[in-house]
């Protein structure tokens, strides 16, 4: 080899090894761009949307529970708060809903700054307290403030538009959420294989190890938290201009256990695992919706067979099983 | 450049450390030994921000730090291994000597999402430090292996390699031969040699004796939490308070 070409080969490996680094994402982006064409109707559209959200929804809580190993039983409360705050913002002040989105994801975070100050001390079964009960507070004053949210009944929500464009109907939010999925597929991994994502994924491991090699524990998990927190206020935001209707149930208890089910099952910090487990419990109710009144055990089956069978989660159980064929 | 005075810690009633004070030399390997419950580990934990003391002083530099966390001594050049391991069993080994540098990279959470300029490669620069560093103890053969799949010895010298990494002034190894064989104990002899050699301060707490008269230019030897001895390993062996301590009162007489 001459002096000459070292360099290109140097600059076509980066880039070769951009490509394999990048493979998984870029043949899913090819599949959410491909997808609009197989899906017969809007119900499916409709599906496709309700699996994206939750899937953005499950990597934010996933760079909490699974990748720095703090719970978090009250996450659907930064989600429901976001919906609400758009809803109220656009429908009660009549401000631009992109204005409420970014308004609303800066008052949930602020709240969760706050919260995490104080919660993020706690530790084991007093976070997961302390999150469960944040999540039934912001429950119970969505169904109480009835002059500004329209209590248990709900409110409607406008139609989103941003620069003179609106977004209306199943086909065109289909995008939104595709893209917002692959936004946070991309800034996730981004984040995990960084110094900020090592210093998380350590606390995980040994919080003395990394407090000893200078690694601030408290002012960590206190970003991830409010991070996390963030996206599921936008998602809320999101999600509320989509279905145009907005209800407490968004900040409940079982939408919270919902998300943190979806990281588990999928796999604890694994990006894929997250979608994985997003679309399996999403795809779930319209699946086992014949065995009317039985889905329920049929949901607990497969969460306790996930958790006999394959204890990691889904993803990465399988993806070690693959690994161990392959070598 | 490190000065203890009165050092003192007491649990409820028990003080485990009582009135302790020594010096520690830039650029020499100073041992702290004494018999099991003498109280070395709670000193270490007392300087490196573990526990904060019930009095005394500790000054590194002229600077008083005692009751500062282990995050702000770490930025002012404290690195320390753990009796009990301590190693982040979900990341790898370079990945968990990388993260003893992580004071020196850039750790913004934003700046990550967005792969800021030079972020990446400052990483690699990291990794491929981390690489050297793993060799450097001894560890070449686990570059590519995840923390969990290593045997004990090779995680005691993850543990000095990460310590490394955050190129500390002071470095504190609690117990590293402990749990070792012969073999793995003088590999972890000569390392701590030659890192005196290489400038560090190394302050060492360990059980073996051979291991400790070999490689410290200075010995502080605590019993019941007290300070018994200080000096050259010559001059602690011949002590006959340190020979009490060890053997009896009557072998010291004998």
């Amino acid at each position: 080899m001459t002096a000459g070409s070292a360099p290109r080969s140097t600059a076509s490996s980066r880039a070769s090894r951009w490509a394999v680094a990048r493979a998984p994402t870029l043949l899913f982006v090819a599949a959410l761009v491909v997808l609009p064409l197989i899906l017969p109707n809007v119900y499916y559209f409709d599906v496709a949307i309700r699996i994206a959200i939750n899937a953005t929804l499950a990597i934010a809580l996933n760079l909490l529970i699974g990748y720095t190993g703090q719970i978090s039983l009250g996450h659907a409360a930064f989600f429901g708060l976001g919906a609400y705050g758009s809803a109220i913002l656009v429908a009660e002040y009549h401000w631009p809903p992109g204005a409420a989105l970014l308004a609303s994801a800066a008052l949930v975070g602020a709240l969760a700054y706050v919260v995490a100050r104080v919660i993020l001390r706690l530790e084991g079964h007093y976070l997961a307290m302390a999150t469960l009960g944040l999540g039934v507070i912001a429950s119970i004053a969505l169904s109480n403030e009835v002059g500004l949210t329209g209590g248990p009944d709900g409110m409607s929500v406008p139609d989103f538009s941003i620069l003179g464009l609106r977004v209306v109907g199943e086909k065109a939010w289909y995008w939104v959420f595709a893209a917002t999925l692959v936004a946070a597929i991309v800034l996730a991994g981004n984040l995990v294989d960084s110094p900020a994502g090592r210093a998380l994924r350590a606390l995980h491991g040994s919080q003395t190890a990394a407090r000893a090699v200078g690694v601030e524990a408290s002012a960590f998990k206190i970003r991830v938290f409010v991070l996390s927190a963030t996206v599921a206020a936008v998602m809320g935001s999101l999600y509320a201009h989509y279905v145009g209707f907005v209800t407490p149930g968004l900040a409940g208890f079982p939408k919270s256990v919902e998300l943190v089910t979806m990281v588990v099952v999928g796999g604890m910090a694994s990006i894929w695992g997250s979608v994985l487990g997003a679309a399996l419990f999403s795809l779930a109710p319209e699946l086992l919706a014949r065995f009317e009144g039985y889905e329920t055990i049929a949901f607990g089956a497969i969460l306790v067979a996930t958790m006999i069978f394959l204890p990691r989660g889904i993803a990465p159980s399988l993806g070690a099983r693959l690994w161990r064929r392959d070598s | 450049m490190l000065r203890v005075e009165n050092l003192t810690k007491s649990f409820g009633g028990v003080a485990a450390v009582s009135q302790v004070s020594f010096d520690v030399d830039e650029g020499a390997v100073h041992a702290v030994i004494g018999p099991n419950g003498a109280g070395k580990t709670t000193l270490f934990n007392l300087i490196t921000g573990v526990y904060a003391p019930s009095s005394g002083s500790i000054r590194l530099r002229g600077e008083e730090v005692a009751g500062m966390t282990p995050e702000s001594l770490a930025r002012r050049g404290v690195s320390r291994t753990f009796q009990n391991l301590q190693v982040s069993m979900n990341l790898s080994a370079i990945e968990n000597v990388m993260l003893g540098a992580h004071l020196r990279l850039n750790s913004s959470l934003l700046a990550a999402m967005a792969r800021w300029r030079g972020l990446a490669a400052r990483d690699r620069a990291a990794r491929r430090e981390a690489a050297d560093l793993l060799a450097f103890v001894g560890c070449g053969a686990y570059l590519g292996a995840e923390a969990h799949a290593m045997p004990y010895g090779a995680l005691k010298r993850l543990e000095i390699a990460r310590a490394l990494a955050a190129e500390p002034k002071l470095l504190f190894l609690d117990e590293p031969a402990a749990g070792l064989n012969h073999t793995e104990t003088d590999e972890i002899e000569a390392l701590i040699g030659e890192l005196g050699r290489r400038g560090v301060t190394v302050m060492l707490v360990e059980h073996d004796m051979k291991l400790v008269m070999n490689v410290s230019q200075h010995i502080v030897v605590l019993d019941y939490g007290k300070k018994l001895a200080e000096g050259t390993p010559d001059e602690v062996r011949r002590n006959p308070d340190v020979i009490a301590a060890y053997l009896g009162a009557e072998s010291a007489g004998a």
